[in-house]
């Protein structure tokens, strides 16, 4: 789960970490009021999107007065911000961040993310901050320090100091990085993230450190001992079709073609997409009802993917196991007299009763192509696509 | 022969008393599993499906020799039910649960670690050597006892696998799931070394998908240790970047972990790589040809 920059930042100030003064605005006035109580110094105000890449979007601004804060908020609020992140489409700006602005001496990167390979957390630091840290990744690597915390012990102060040396940061103000980098993994251990980034962590004319812009992911599966984390969800960031399957379980993701897919298991929902490709179509979605679906989930998925109108003829991959093919193909007949379908279905039905789930098929009087394997399926969706 | 379990496996199931673990004992059972005991914390003294349920894992193991274990307990659990059937001396240990938090996952690991204990998933189907053993949740009848070896981080897509290959008469010394979270048990490297020694393995499928770099590590073990042929398919070639494809490992984050990576770095340790899903079984059957 993804967070906005200002949720992430009131997390770190609750943990130590300096961040600019502010708050979040939803109006043009209110972004005045906010203005003003900072007082006179250069104030930022900043697009609230889970996107990357706002400032080149035009979602970034520096003003001098309330005013021109007022006059900024009214031009941000409601525009569509398109980024590299955003796909062509871009995000309705629903709130700004109203801040005090910072006297940039250097641009750090700070970071903590899972290491799936050696299976801990390392915490990442870098003198090259402001950009995407996958990049310095790729080209200077050596720019990189990197500290793996040894989950029984947690961070220990030698390591936070370690980073702040290999930097090459003056003894004072590894002192003060220590500060950060220990607010930074509490955050990240203590609210189960997969990630928590500062980017950039600027070092300031003054000789501090402040954290410019904040990132943080949380594990989903962590989120049952996070209730404060699930109230930040901002359903305005997510598509409404994907909402409405995690309201029933079901894994929906809107992709660009236009077969749709409807599959059990998320590797076989995978491989169907990619199989649909290999025969030269393109997958409209990614679909998994799961390894032991209902008849309620087949039905509501079918509903859910029938209703991007992109979706010109359908593919239904179901390898029944514990989860059996009459069931599935009773949900999928009922779904299909309930949503009104005027494209293609073609139906490829294996596994446990697979004889009984055919002859359902067969029976319902509804026009399904019947397909004997995922190959032939993916053949016959694409000779439907011709048509 | 086989991997991991077999006739002498003795299952201890750890919540046994809930839905699912009820279920999939009856059908474990069924399929020939030897299911000594169950546990679940205060129903200890009970019968359940005449298999005698204990308070815990220590108790039953030392009441029953249990010496593999299957959990299914709700996530929140689970991580602690892992280290309890470790630390009770089980060797084997499969974790069926979806959902566990990836810090408990961490320190799971770290605790493992320190006792030797072997962990298939979590969020796994399970593993099976057919006609022997099976622990988990996949449909028994869709496999039969052979020589191929397969190790996937998905369900339904390895019975699909599966089922290619029993309907050519091929059969499967044993199927790992070896789960689809971010970190998780043996991994295909764990495995492999397994598989090679396995005298009565011939053949190895290899199913990964995007996410991690567990098939790249897999890549490297079989170029330098691995004699026998693999075959293997990568899910999510088509998937977009950033997105958790069902499966919580299921994810290419800051560019990496893509399928092409994946595949390219299986293809230059020799390994074959198939991109179309529907076709392993006969792949594998024309290097069996060859060998």
């Amino acid at each position: 789960m993804k967070i906005h920059e200002y949720q992430a930042k009131e997390i770190l100030r609750s943990y130590g970490v300096p961040v600019p003064r502010g708050r979040v605005a939803e109006t043009a006035e209110e972004a005045r009021k906010i203005a003003e109580e900072i007082g006179e110094k250069p104030i930022v105000l900043k697009a609230q999107i889970h996107a990357g890449g706002r400032g080149k979007g035009g979602g970034v601004r520096v003003v001098s007065s309330p005013e021109e804060a007022e006059r900024a908020g009214k031009e941000i609020l409601g525009m569509r911000l398109v980024t590299h992140q955003t796909g062509p489409g871009g995000r309705v700006v629903r709130k700004i961040l109203v801040e005090e602005g910072a006297e940039i001496k250097e641009e750090l990167y700070l970071g903590v993310v899972m290491d799936r390979s050696r299976e801990c957390p390392v915490i990442m630091a870098s003198r090259e901050g402001g950009v995407e840290i996958e990049k310095v990744a790729a080209e200077s690597p050596e720019k990189i320090v990197k500290e793996w915390v040894e989950p029984y012990v947690g961070l220990r102060p030698f390591q936070a100091n370690k980073i702040g040396y290999e930097l090459g940061l003056e003894p004072v103000q590894v002192g003060k990085l220590r500060g950060v980098v220990s607010g930074l993994y509490k955050t990240f251990y203590e609210k189960d993230c997969l990630l928590a980034e500062i980017n950039p962590l600027v070092l300031t004319k003054g000789g501090d450190f402040i954290a410019l812009d904040a990132k943080m992911n949380f594990d989903d599966n962590g989120l049952f001992r996070h209730k404060e984390i699930v109230a930040l969800r901002d359903l305005n960031e997510e598509a409404p079709l994907e909402i409405e399957a995690s309201k029933y379980n079901l894994n929906y993701i809107k992709l660009d073609g236009n077969v749709g897919c409807m599959v059990n298991g998320a590797g076989l929902a995978m491989a169907t997409m990619d199989i649909i490709k290999v025969f030269g179509a393109e997958p409209a979605n990614f679909l998994d009802v799961g390894g032991g679906a209902t008849v309620e989930m087949v039905k509501n998925g079918f509903r859910i993917l029938m209703s991007d109108p992109a979706v010109k003829v359908v593919f239904i991959n179901i390898f029944g196991g514990i989860l059996r093919c009459d069931t599935l193909a009773r949900g999928v007949t009922e779904a299909v007299e309930e949503v009104k379908v005027n494209v293609p279905i073609v139906v490829r039905l294996e596994g446990t009763n697979v004889e009984e789930g055919r002859r359902i098929l067969r029976e319902s009087g509804l026009n399904f192509t019947v397909a004997s394997g995922m190959q032939e399926g993916a053949q016959k969706v694409v000779e439907a696509l011709k048509k | 022969m086989s991997i991991l379990v077999d006739e002498k496996t003795k299952v201890v199931v750890q919540g046994i008393t809930g839905n699912e673990g009820l279920f999939h004992t009856k059908q474990m059972t069924e399929y020939g599993t030897k299911v000594v005991a169950g546990v679940t914390p205060g129903k200890g003294g009970q019968q359940i499906e005449g298999i005698p349920v204990f308070n815990s894992v220590m108790e039953a193991v030392k009441k029953t020799g249990a010496n593999g274990s299957a959990i299914f307990v709700p996530p929140a659990f689970a991580a602690d039910a892992i280290m309890e059937a470790a630390d009770s001396g089980v060797s084997v240990v499969i974790c069926l649960t979806e959902g566990i938090p990836t810090l408990d996952m961490v320190m799971v690991r770290k605790y493992l670690k320190e006792r030797g204990t072997k962990l298939i998933g979590p969020n796994t189907p399970g593993i099976i050597s057919p006609g022997k053993c099976k622990i988990g949740v996949m449909a028994g009848y869709i496999h039969r006892q052979g020589t191929v070896g397969i190790m996937s981080r998905s369900g339904t897509l390895t019975y699909e696998v599966v089922d290619q290959l029993t309907k050519k008469g091929i059969g499967q010394s044993t199927c790992v799931g070896i789960g689809g979270d971010q970190i998780i048990g043996l991994n295909y490297v764990d495995l492999l070394e397994l598989f090679e020694k396995d005298p009565d393995t011939e053949a190895l499928i290899m199913i990964g998908e995007i996410g991690g770099t567990a098939e790249e590590e897999a890549a490297r073990f079989v170029e330098k240790h691995v004699k026998k042929p693999v075959v293997a398919f990568i899910a999510g070639l088509t998937a977009p970047p950033g997105r958790r494809m069902g499966h919580a490992g299921a994810i290419i984050s800051g560019g990496k972990g893509t399928a092409g990576e994946k595949m390219e770095a299986l293809e230059k340790a020799g390994v074959r790589v198939v991109r179309n899903p529907a076709i392993v079984g006969n792949e594998l059957s024309a290097l069996l040809k060859k060998a």
